[in-house]
């Protein structure tokens, strides 16, 4: 989701304050490493790259705990929560179970609060209690794993797990910390100037994964 | 991402980040940005309905409430609101402290940024107090908790958040504002923040409590500064003809002592906010009021303790409104301050 | 010629006194003005004189007298002394000030008066003229002694600051004063209609919820007093009236052939109630957001910057004589006792330093010509003394050389560092002003020399 400005890309993340009125006086306009020019956009996945690695991380997912029993996804918002759907959808058809899906919110649990804009705070959701049960953390892209960390936080806060293992869909590299991916759609090589993003048709309007390059990287 | 190219300078915030730094009143607020504070109060009400109510946000944020007036409902509600982030919250009053040696608001300002308050929240009697200090201030943010008839715009956000939750939208929501207009901070900031979504609203009072510019009507002078979507109204009923929201504002009995009323019976009689009135709005209006309430003054009892009224439900999306403006105003720390 | 002459070469010069508006040169000698108007050769001046080559346009006219002004000696010396204040009229080009009463004491007695006179003789540089009480203290109780204040050396009476609030003791003033020559000044305020109000009532007012200050408070006081002046004879000045309803009495009250004068300030002709916003325009209703800098403490004044209309009527009646002349209200305040919320700060601007630049704006905006807005400076404060500094207000020859030399098209950005004035309160601070005093000289003598190296 980018929206042309002034001749820039700003990207515009689901809940990002959109840009205020510029004239207002006690507002800074723009965003420090929200947005940055873009000289080149590569697709890496389309529509059915992406289905089949949903479709084997089910597969994958139900084999390593031997079916669904108290299993949940939980999405971390906005586009882990999509792609929870999509697999726990898998995952009921492949074992004929129900498997709930639960929504995290981590805005609040973030390390990086006063650096960019606040993001929008949406309601964490959990159908049920996760108390005891196997739950898979699902996001979109595996960076810094900065945001898993604030996800674990987030998670504990809502009850006692038993156990919690991480999917992504694209693992790009470059951690932070000590966390790695139970289960990983594609691993994505990238340089620290280039960016991944997933696009979902129920976010986006259309299912791709994208490698998009920065000016400064192109020119430097 | 830290290598990419910011795309602006940034102005007011010494690092980046879109962050509105000071909150002073809802007249430059965005229909985006209000948006954006009603979808995050939806997230802090959750916050709110957990069994611990605690979330480490601001945590190492040092929130300084500083109340040159006699206020319960704002102060706790902000300083709930911060505790619940996790913030450490100073509280601050002006008859327990320096200020009743005579220490001038900027001065007071000025200390409690040396100390390390990342937020001061203000309330002043004096129209304009928070703008003086957030002109002064380099490095803590100011946040309005009521300048004297100016502005109290989280009253209005929550105001609105309260509608928002019960009818869904703002836009096109006729809203009726009730009482003393021409003191009150509460009518402007809700005028500037329920206009600015597109809802309609019609300002009702004694003609000695409109102000005389908005009484003489958008065709004198002044109507021309505010939206269209604004009436003027002195008779209640007309007034209430068909309102969405019914917004009852406090009548301080020392108006009619200052020869702004005849009498409170005459008030009470013509202005009053009772069930019978409460039939010429629409079936199931809303009835709100910013309290502290004068009841059988401004607002019959049976309606302010009625099936329409939502006047506990608004402290209530008072805590989660400021949480999400404390979230949302989060200012850098102090080391990017530096840079 | 046995002393110094002083040549200025080339100006406009105009003499509103004598109908002058010539090019030419001014020559002062000994002191006093020796030609006005007609060439001189500078071979023809003794050894040691100085020319003075005025530039394209410059204006060589009477230096200006303030009627009106504050130079808070004695009592608020922190504000302004009569030393410092003298400095900035000689900056703006004023060589006679009156200075108001409202000092610590209060200016109410001989003593007082003489003790004034006695401290601008000493420390000011240039004509100090005190105005005495109408009341002492300032109380509106009791009149103060006016002819013994008189005698001492008031030119003028006045509560400044305070009105005459009871109609009984300003029928008094005026009636006391019959014969004297001497104007009763009011400051026209009705207190009861303007309690706690910090700014003009109106959409700004209520934009900013500040309490207002209606126009109808000075325009009930300024319609009895002039009732007043005309049931008993006496001799009414009207201080800085502001608003267009305040025009029409003052215009009522001249048709009817009543000796009432009026006057209006920098400030009112040329700044509006849109400044307290922190806005610098028009002042045409906006919706805009509010920005940190309004509620600009440095526009609070009294009476207060009224609407746009207002200002419009106060030149249009400064063109047809009504308003007739342009006082300064001069009022400098420590820095504290701005920085507070506009309800605490103090009423009043610092204005003698930028008086002709701001006034210049209603110049070149076309609304005054300049041969009147000079008169409004000289000849029109003399003549509301009774024409007792006839010889202060032009330049015929053999009159004392008070005389202010000035580029009415200079731009020049206002920087209250600068100011010799200690008032720093103006919201004109960093604003570009077109037109600026060049030199002023007080019985021949420079007192402000604003050439730099190009005399």
């Amino acid at each position: 989701m980018q929206e042309a400005r002034n001749g820039r890309y700003v990207r515009s993340y689901n809940g990002l304050w959109l840009q205020f009125e510029a004239d207002s006086c006690n507002l800074s306009p723009a965003t420090k490493g929200e947005g940055f020019f873009v000289a080149d956009e590569k697709r890496l996945m389309g529509p059915d790259d992406i289905r089949r690695a949903l479709a084997r991380l089910s597969h994958e997912v139900v084999e390593r705990h031997r079916g669904a029993q108290d299993l949940v996804f939980v999405g971390v918002h906005t586009r882990g929560v999509p792609l929870a759907h999509r697999l726990a959808g898998n995952v009921s058809r492949l074992e004929g179970v129900h498997v709930p899906v639960g929504v995290l919110d981590i805005s609040l649990y973030r390390d990086d609060l006063g650096r960019r804009a606040s993001p929008v705070v949406h309601p964490t959701q959990f159908p049920v209690d996760i108390d005891d049960k196997c739950v898979v953390l699902v996001d979109d892209v595996l960076f810094t794993g900065r945001s898993i960390r604030a996800a674990m936080d987030a998670l504990m806060d809502m009850g006692r797990p038993r156990l919690v293992q991480l999917l992504a869909l694209v693992d790009r590299g470059h951690r932070e910390l000590p966390i790695r991916a139970d289960y990983v759609g594609k691993n994505i090589p990238t340089a620290m100037s280039e960016e991944v993003q997933v696009r979902l048709q129920e976010v986006d309007g259309v299912d791709e994964v994208v490698l998009l390059t920065s000016a400064t990287a192109v020119t430097a | 991402m830290s290598t990419l190219q910011p795309v602006a300078e940034p102005k007011v915030t010494q690092t980046g980040g879109q962050c509105r730094r000071h909150l002073l009143d809802l007249d430059d607020f965005s229909p985006q940005e209000i948006e954006a504070v009603m979808e995050t109060a939806d997230g802090m009400r959750e916050v709110l309905g957990r069994e611990i109510k605690k979330v480490p946000t601001l945590r190492g944020k040092v929130i300084v409430t500083l109340f040159y007036e006699s206020s319960t409902r704002t102060r706790v509600s902000f300083e709930q609101a911060a505790k619940i982030l996790s913030a450490d919250v100073i509280n601050v009053s002006a008859d327990s402290s320096s200020v009743s040696k005579g220490e001038s608001l900027l001065n007071t300002a000025l200390t409690l940024q040396a100390t390390g308050a990342d937020f001061l929240v203000v309330r002043h009697p004096h129209s304009g107090a928070p703008y003086l200090m957030a002109s002064h201030l380099e490095r803590s943010g100011v946040i309005n908790a009521g300048d004297g008839w100016h502005a109290h715009p989280s009253q209005a956000l929550l105001d609105m958040y309260t509608i928002r939750r019960h009818l869904g939208r703002l836009a096109g929501v006729k809203v009726a504002i009730v009482g003393d207009v021409l003191h009150s901070r509460v009518a402007r900031s809700n005028l500037w923040g329920l206009a600015r979504v597109g809802a309609h609203i019609t300002l009702c009072g004694p003609p000695t409590l409109l102000p005389l510019d908005l009484l003489r009507g958008a065709g004198a002078e002044g109507g021309a500064y505010l939206p269209d979507t604004v009436a003027v109204e002195t008779d209640l009923d007309r007034a209430l003809d068909g309102a969405d929201v019914v917004m009852v504002l406090r009548l301080q009995k020392e108006r009619q002592q200052a020869g702004l009323l005849p009498s409170l019976r005459e008030y009470c009689r013509l202005w009053q906010v009772n069930p019978k009135r409460l039939e010429r709005a629409k079936p199931g209006a809303l009835v709100m009021h910013p309290g502290p309430m004068n009841e059988g003054i401004e607002i019959s009892p049976a309606v302010a303790h009625g099936s329409q009224s939502l006047i506990e439900e608004q402290v209530t999306n008072g805590v989660a409104v400021r949480m999400a403006l404390l979230y949302m105003l989060a200012v850098p720390g102090r080391e990017e301050a530096q840079r | 010629m046995s002393g110094e002459a002083i040549l200025i070469q080339g100006a406009r010069i105009i003499d509103p006194s004598r109908g002058l508006d010539r090019p030419g040169d001014l020559l002062v000698c000994d002191s006093l003005i020796a030609s006005a108007g007609e060439p001189v050769d500078p071979a023809s001046l003794p050894g040691g004189s100085r020319v003075v080559r005025a530039g394209r346009r410059w204006v060589a006219c009477p230096g200006f007298i303030d009627l009106h002004c504050h130079l808070r000696e004695p009592g608020h010396e922190h504000k302004e002394t009569i030393a410092t204040g003298t400095l900035a009229a000689a900056r703006g080009g004023f060589t006679a000030v009156c200075c108001m009463p409202n000092t610590e004491p209060a200016i109410d007695s001989e003593s007082m008066v003489e003790y004034v006179l006695r401290q601008a003789r000493a420390t000011g540089c240039v004509r100090v003229f005190p105005i005495g009480c109408i009341t002492q203290g300032r109380q509106g109780k009791v009149l103060a002694g006016l002819r013994e204040l008189a005698e001492a050396g008031a030119i003028a009476f006045s509560d400044d600051g305070n009105p005459v609030g009871d109609p009984h003791i300003m029928r008094m003033a005026l009636q006391y004063t019959v014969g004297l020559g001497l104007p009763i000044i009011n400051h026209c305020e009705d207190h009861s209609l303007s309690a706690g109000g910090v700014m003009n009532e109106g959409w700004v007012a209520t934009r900013l919820g500040l309490r207002g200050y209606p126009a109808a408070a000075e325009e009930v006081m300024i319609a009895r007093d002039i009732a007043l002046a005309e049931m008993t004879g006496g001799r009414l000045h009207l201080a800085h009236i502001s608003t267009a309803g305040a025009v029409d009495l003052v215009r009522q009250a001249k048709a009817r052939g009543l000796a009432v004068t009026a006057e209006a300030t920098p400030h009112h002709l040329t700044m509006n109630d849109a400044w307290v916003l922190g806005r610098r325009d028009g002042g045409a209703p906006s919706p805009q957001p509010l920005v940190l800098s309004a509620y600009d403490t440095r526009t609070k004044v009294n009476p207060p910057l009224r609407s746009p209309a207002d200002a419009e009527a106060l030149a249009a009646a400064l063109v047809d004589g009504t308003i007739d002349i342009i006082a300064t209200d001069h009022a400098p305040h420590a820095i504290t006792d701005k920085l507070v919320t506009y309800e605490e700060a103090a009423f009043g601007i610092s204005v003698l330093e930028t008086a002709l630049g701001s006034l210049m704006g209603l110049v070149h905006g076309g609304l005054v010509d300049l041969p009147t807005l000079v008169h409004r400076l000289t000849v029109g404060p003399s003549q509301v003394l009774g024409g007792r500094f006839d010889d202060l207000a032009t330049l015929r020859p053999g009159t004392p050389a008070d005389v202010v030399l000035f580029d009415p098209d200079e731009e020049w950005t206002v920087d209250v560092g600068q100011f010799a004035s200690k008032g720093k309160n103006t919201p004109l601070d960093g604003c570009t002003l077109k037109g600026r005093v060049k030199l002023t000289m007080v019985q021949g003598r420079v007192v402000f020399d604003g050439m730099g190296g190009a005399i």
